[in-house]
C-alpha cells in the first residue's frame, strides 16, 4: 500500500467514523439507592440484566481471604423454597442462564433471558430470590468450600497461576488488592463468614444494575425497582485506599515446565484517569494490537521466542496494573527477559513513532462499531459504566478521545505511570 | 490474541464442548426469524467452485468474513503431523503483493480483528470489521489463497513459535496432555489419533517444503467456502466474490483415502503421570455421527443424552456426582454429533480430595447403568429441548457465532440450509430412543479410559512467601 495513500485515505476514514456514537443510555437511581443503567434495544427477544456490587476481594474482612468469591458461588444454592436443584432446573427450564464473577472491585450476578413475560417473568423472580435472600445452605457451603479448596491446590501446581499469583502479591504489597485466597485460608472459612459478607456487601447502595435489551424503559424502572427492593438499601462501599508503589524486583520460582512464564508491571491508573487513553494508544504499539505490536515483532516474529507475548493496563476502582506476560521455552527465558527490557525502555524514551500512533488511532478508532455489535458487548460496557461512573458520554466520545492523543502525550503518560525502578518481574520457571 | 487456533484449542485441550446443541431451533425460533429485519441465508457458487454463503443480519455496521478450506490435520500423514496447523501460522507470512505481517497490518488499519483455527476437519480464517472494509478483506484472502510465498526464512522464526505454542498449550496442561494420548490410543488406524498441533518430534523435522506441498495440494477455491455474515447486501457481496475470488483458477485436489478405524473389540486403558494435583478420569465409548440426515436416529438422540446428563448445573452428572455424593469435584460429558471423521462420546472430571480414580469411574459408570436400566424423564428431556431452543436464539446475538455455525455444518459435509430439519429431529427425539443408545454403544468393548496420575512437584513453590525488592 502506498503510505501517502493510505495516509490520505485514512485521515478521510477516521472523519467519517468519528461520526459514530454509542448506544442511547439512560441512567437513573431507584429509591433504595442503586444505580441503573438502561440500554433499549428490540432486535432480537433478549433481556440481560447484570448487577454488580461493590464486593469484591479488596471487600474481604483480613484472615478472611476466599470469602468474596465463596459467597458469590453460593448465591444460587439455595432461596426460600427452592433448593440448588430445583433453582438450575427452572433457570435451565425457562432457557435462561446465569453467569458472573469476582475480581478486586466487583461481584457480579448476569442473568440473560428471553424476554417473553412468560420467561422473564419466573426468571427475574429468581434473581431477585438469589441476590436478596441467599439461604447459604450449610452442606453446600461445605461442599463448595472443598471444591474451591481443591481447584486452589491445583491451580498452584501450575506455573501461569503461580505467576500470577505472586506478581499480584508483589505489586500490591500490604493493599487489599494483594489479598488472595489460599487453600488455608479457604479452609479456615466458616458459614458465618459467608453471611457476614454478603450483608455487609450485597446491598442496594453498592449495586449497579445494567439492563440491556427487549424491555420498555417503564418496564426496566419496574425491575430494577423491584430489584433493588428485594435487598436491604445498606450503605456505600468506602474508598480504597491508595496502594504503594513497589520498589521493583525480580522474584524467580523453579517448575519443572518446558515453558518459563514471565510477568512484569506495576500498579498505575484508576479507571476514569484522563491519561487512559494516551496510555490506551501507546500501550496498542508497544504490546496490546495483537500482531501489529513491538513486543510481537521483537519477541515472537523475529526470535521465535514465544507463542504470545501481550501487554496492557487494566484500570481498577484504585490504581491497577499495567502487566506485560509471555510465556517462553525455559532455557530462553532470560534472553526473552532482555529482549522485553530493552523494547520497553525504546518506549519509554521515544514513545511511538509518528506512523505506530496513527496505526493505533485507525484501528482503536476504525474497530470501534465492533466494541458494541451485540447486545452481550454493549452490556459489558454498560455495566463498566456504571459501576465506576464514567460519564454517560463515555463511548460517544471514546473515538474523540483517541484522536486526540499526541505522541508527546503518550511518552508523558507512560512516563508518568511506568518507572522503570518500580517495576517487578516474576518469572516462574528453569532451575 | 495469539494467532491461531481457538478450535484447535479447543479439541485438544478437552473434548468438544457441549456446545453443539445451541445448533436446533425451534418454532420459536423459525417465529423470530421471519420478524423484519432478521437474518436471511443466500448462497452462489463461482464458476471456479468456490461456494459463497450470505447471512444478512443488520443489527449493527459490521461484518464478518470467514475463509474455510476442507482440510484439516486428519488429512495429514505419519512424519509430518501439524503441518495443516503450520500452514495456517504461514499463510500470515506474506504473499509477493502483501509482505511479512503485511495482512495482520492492514486489518488492524481497517479497524479489523483477524485471526483463524485449525481443527481435525478444517482450516478456517476470519476478520470481523466495520462492514465498509469488507472488499478490502476479500481481496487480501483472494490473494493468499493461491499466492503465497513461504519463505524459508519466515518459516524457520514460525516453526519455533508453534513449537512454543505446543509446550504452552499441550505438554504444560495436563489435562490437554491426557486428552492426546487418549485419542493415539482410541484411534489406531484413523487419523484422528494424530493432535492438531503434531507431535513434537515431527515440528522439529517439517521444513518449509512440507508446507508448501500442503498448500499447493488442498488451497485452492474448489476446495473452499466463504461465508459473510452482517450488515451486507448479499447480491453485493456476491459481486465483490466474483470480483476478487473468481480470477482464481480451480485445481484438481488430491484423493482423500477412507483410512477407516478397525472395530474396537475390548477395552483400553492408559494412564498419563504429569506434575498436578488432582486426578483426572476421561471415559470415550466408540459411537456414530451424522451420516445421512434423514435417517440417522442415533446421533440426534445422543446430542440429547449429553443434555440431560451434563447440559446445565442440576443435570444428572452435576447434581448426583458432584452435589449428592460430592465423588467429584467436577464431571461432565461431551458428544458432537457432526465431524468427518468417527466419534466418541465422552465423560470425564476429577475426584474429591479422598476419592479414588476407581471410584470416581464407578460413579460415571453407575450414571450410565442407570440411563440404561430406568431411562430418562419426560421432564429431563424437554429441559434439555428448552434449553437448546433458548440457545439458539442467543446465538442470533453474535455474527461470529452465526457464521460458525454455518461454516462447521459446511465442513462436515451438512448444507446449512439443511440445519433446520436437524432441529426437527432432534425435537423428535424419544426417551426411549435415548435409552436405546445408552444401552447400545456404552459397552466395554468400545470403550477407552484414559487416567491423569498427578505428580507432586519436585519442589514445592513458595509463591507466598514474602517478596524480595520490596520496602
Amino acid at each position: 500500500m502506498n503510505p501517502m495513500r493510505c495516509l490520505i485515505g485514512c485521515v478521510l476514514l477516521l472523519a467519517v467514523q468519528l461520526a459514530a456514537a454509542g448506544p442511547k443510555i439512560e441512567r437513573w437511581q431507584t429509591p433504595s439507592g442503586a444505580r441503573v443503567l438502561f440500554v433499549e434495544s428490540h432486535s432480537l427477544p433478549i433481556l440481560d440484566v447484570q448487577v454488580d456490587f461493590a464486593a469484591g476481594t479488596a471487600r474481604e474482612a483480613d484472615g478472611k481471604a476466599g470469602s468474596a468469591a465463596l459467597t458469590h458461588a453460593l448465591l444460587d444454592l439455595g432461596v426460600p423454597g427452592m433448593d440448588e436443584t430445583q433453582i438450575a432446573s427452572r433457570l435451565a427450564d425457562l432457557g435462561a442462564k446465569l453467569s458472573g464473577g469476582v475480581d478486586m472491585d466487583r461481584a457480579s450476578v448476569a442473568l440473560r433471558t428471553l424476554s417473553m413475560a412468560d420467561k422473564r417473568g419466573p426468571a427475574l423472580d429468581l434473581l431477585r430470590q438469589i441476590l436478596g435472600q441467599p439461604l447459604f445452605p450449610n452442606d453446600a457451603f461445605e461442599r463448595e468450600r472443598a471444591r474451591t479448596v481443591a481447584a486452589l491446590k491445583e491451580a498452584l501446581t501450575r506455573p501461569d497461576a503461580i505467576a500470577s499469583k505472586t506478581f499480584w502479591a508483589a505489586i500490591y504489597g500490604a493493599h487489599p488488592y494483594a489479598r488472595q485466597a489460599t487453600p488455608e485460608s479457604v479452609s479456615a472459612l466458616e458459614r458465618s463468614d459467608v453471611i457476614d459478607f454478603h450483608a455487609s456487601n450485597y446491598n442496594a447502595q453498592r449495586a449497579t444494575i445494567a439492563i440491556v435489551g427487549d424491555l420498555s424503559r417503564a418496564e426496566a424502572e419496574a425491575l430494577a425497582a423491584d430489584l433493588s427492593l428485594a435487598m436491604p438499601a445498606g450503605k456505600p462501599a468506602e474508598a480504597l485506599a491508595e496502594p504503594a508503589l513497589p520498589s521493583g524486583g525480580e522474584r524467580r520460582i523453579a517448575h519443572p515446565a518446558a515453558q518459563a512464564h514471565l510477568l512484569l508491571g506495576l500498579p498505575t491508573i484508576r479507571r476514569g484517569d484522563p491519561e487512559f487513553f494516551p496510555l490506551l494508544v501507546g500501550n496498542y504499539s508497544l504490546g496490546g494490537g495483537g500482531f501489529v505490536s513491538r513486543l510481537m515483532k521483537e519477541v515472537r516474529d523475529k526470535r521465535g521466542l514465544a507463542y504470545s507475548v501481550q501487554s496492557y493496563f487494566h484500570p481498577l476502582g484504585q490504581l491497577g496494573p499495567f502487566q506485560i506476560g509471555m510465556q517462553t521455552k525455559k532455557e530462553q527465558a532470560d534472553e526473552a527477559l532482555r529482549v522485553t527490557r530493552e523494547v520497553l525502555a525504546t518506549f519509554l524514551s521515544q514513545g511511538p513513532s509518528e506512523a505506530e500512533l496513527l496505526a493505533a488511532k485507525q484501528n482503536l478508532i476504525g474497530s470501534f462499531p465492533l466494541r458494541l455489535d451485540s447486545n452481550r458487548k454493549i452490556l459489558e460496557n454498560v455495566a463498566l459504566i456504571g459501576f465506576y461512573d464514567l460519564p454517560l458520554d463515555y463511548l460517544d466520545r471514546y473515538q474523540e478521545n483517541i484522536e486526540r492523543v499526541t505522541v508527546e502525550r503518550v511518552r508523558a503518560a507512560f512516563s508518568r505511570v511506568l518507572r522503570p525502578g518500580q517495576m517487578v518481574t516474576v518469572v516462574v520457571g528453569g532451575e | 490474541m495469539p494467532a491461531a487456533c481457538t478450535d484447535t484449542c479447543k479439541f485438544y485441550q478437552k473434548p468438544p464442548m457441549t456446545m453443539r446443541y445451541a445448533r436446533m431451533i425451534h418454532l420459536l425460533l423459525i417465529l423470530v426469524l421471519s420478524g423484519p429485519a432478521m437474518a436471511e441465508t443466500y448462497e452462489h457458487r463461482l464458476a471456479n467452485g468456490l461456494r459463497v454463503i450470505v447471512k444478512e443480519d443488520r443489527r449493527a455496521p459490521t461484518a464478518v468474513h470467514m475463509v474455510w478450506y476442507r482440510v484439516g490435520s486428519m488429512d495429514e500423514t505419519s512424519g509430518s503431523t501439524g503441518v495443516a496447523h503450520v500452514l495456517e501460522h504461514m499463510m500470515f507470512k506474506g504473499t509477493p503483493s502483501v509482505g511479512p505481517g503485511e495482512f495482520n497490518r492492514r486489518v488492524a488499519a481497517a479497524g479489523g480483528r483477524d485471526n483463524a483455527f485449525t481443527s481435525r476437519d478444517y482450516t478456517a480464517y476470519f476478520q470481523q470489521v466495520p462492514k465498509e472494509r469488507l472488499p478490502e478483506m476479500m481481496q487480501l484472502e483472494a490473494d493468499r489463497m493461491r499466492h503465497l510465498t513461504l519463505d524459508e526464512n519466515e518459516f524457520s522464526q514460525e516453526i519455533k513459535v508453534v513449537m512454543e505454542e505446543r509446550r504452552l498449550r499441550t505438554e504444560d496442561q495436563p489435562q490437554a496432555l491426557l486428552f492426546e494420548r487418549m485419542s493415539a490410543m482410541a484411534f489406531q488406524s484413523h487419523p484422528y489419533r494424530v493432535p492438531i498441533i503434531g507431535w513434537m518430534s515431527d515440528l522439529e523435522s517439517m521444513t518449509a517444503a512440507d508446507a508448501r506441498d500442503w498448500y499447493e495440494r488442498w488451497y485452492a477455491p474448489n476446495n473452499a467456502y466463504v461465508i459473510v455474515v452482517g450488515d451486507v447486501e448479499h447480491q453485493a457481496v456476491f459481486r465483490l466474490a466474483e470480483q476478487h475470488y473468481g480470477q482464481l483458477s480451480a485445481r484438481t485436489l488430491s484423493a482423500r483415502k477412507p483410512q477407516i478405524e478397525p472395530a474396537q473389540a475390548g477395552l483400553r486403558r492408559l494412564v498419563v503421570k504429569a506434575p498436578a494435583e488432582l486426578p483426572i478420569v476421561m471415559m470415550a465409548y466408540k459411537v456414530p455421527v451424522i451420516r445421512d440426515l434423514e435417517r440417522d436416529i442415533d446421533p440426534y438422540a445422543l446430542e440429547m443424552l449429553s443434555a440431560v446428563l451434563a447440559g446445565h448445573e442440576a443435570a444428572r452428572l452435576s447434581r448426583n456426582l458432584v452435589r449428592q455424593q460430592r465423588l467429584a469435584v467436577d464431571a461432565a460429558a461431551s458428544y458432537d454429533s457432526t465431524s468427518r471423521g468417527p466419534g466418541l462420546f465422552y465423560l470425564y472430571g476429577s475426584p474429591s480430595e479422598g476419592k479414588t480414580r476407581t471410584e470416581f469411574e464407578a460413579g460415571l459408570r453407575a450414571e450410565l447403568a442407570l440411563v440404561q436400566r430406568d431411562g430418562v424423564a419426560a421432564d429431563e428431556l424437554a429441559r434439555a429441548k428448552a434449553q437448546l431452543i433458548a440457545a439458539q436464539i442467543y446465538k442470533l446475538d453474535s455474527m461470529f457465532a452465526q457464521a460458525m455455525e454455518i461454516g462447521q455444518l459446511e465442513s462436515v459435509g451438512i448444507a446449512h440450509a439443511q440445519h433446520r430439519r436437524m432441529i426437527d429431529k432432534l425435537q423428535a427425539v424419544s426417551a426411549e430412543q435415548v435409552q436405546d443408545v445408552a444401552r447400545k454403544y456404552f459397552v466395554d468393548d468400545v470403550l477407552t479410559v484414559a487416567e491423569l496420575d498427578p505428580q507432586p512437584l519436585p519442589r514445592a513453590p513458595r509463591a507466598r512467601s514474602p517478596f524480595v525488592g520490596r520496602h
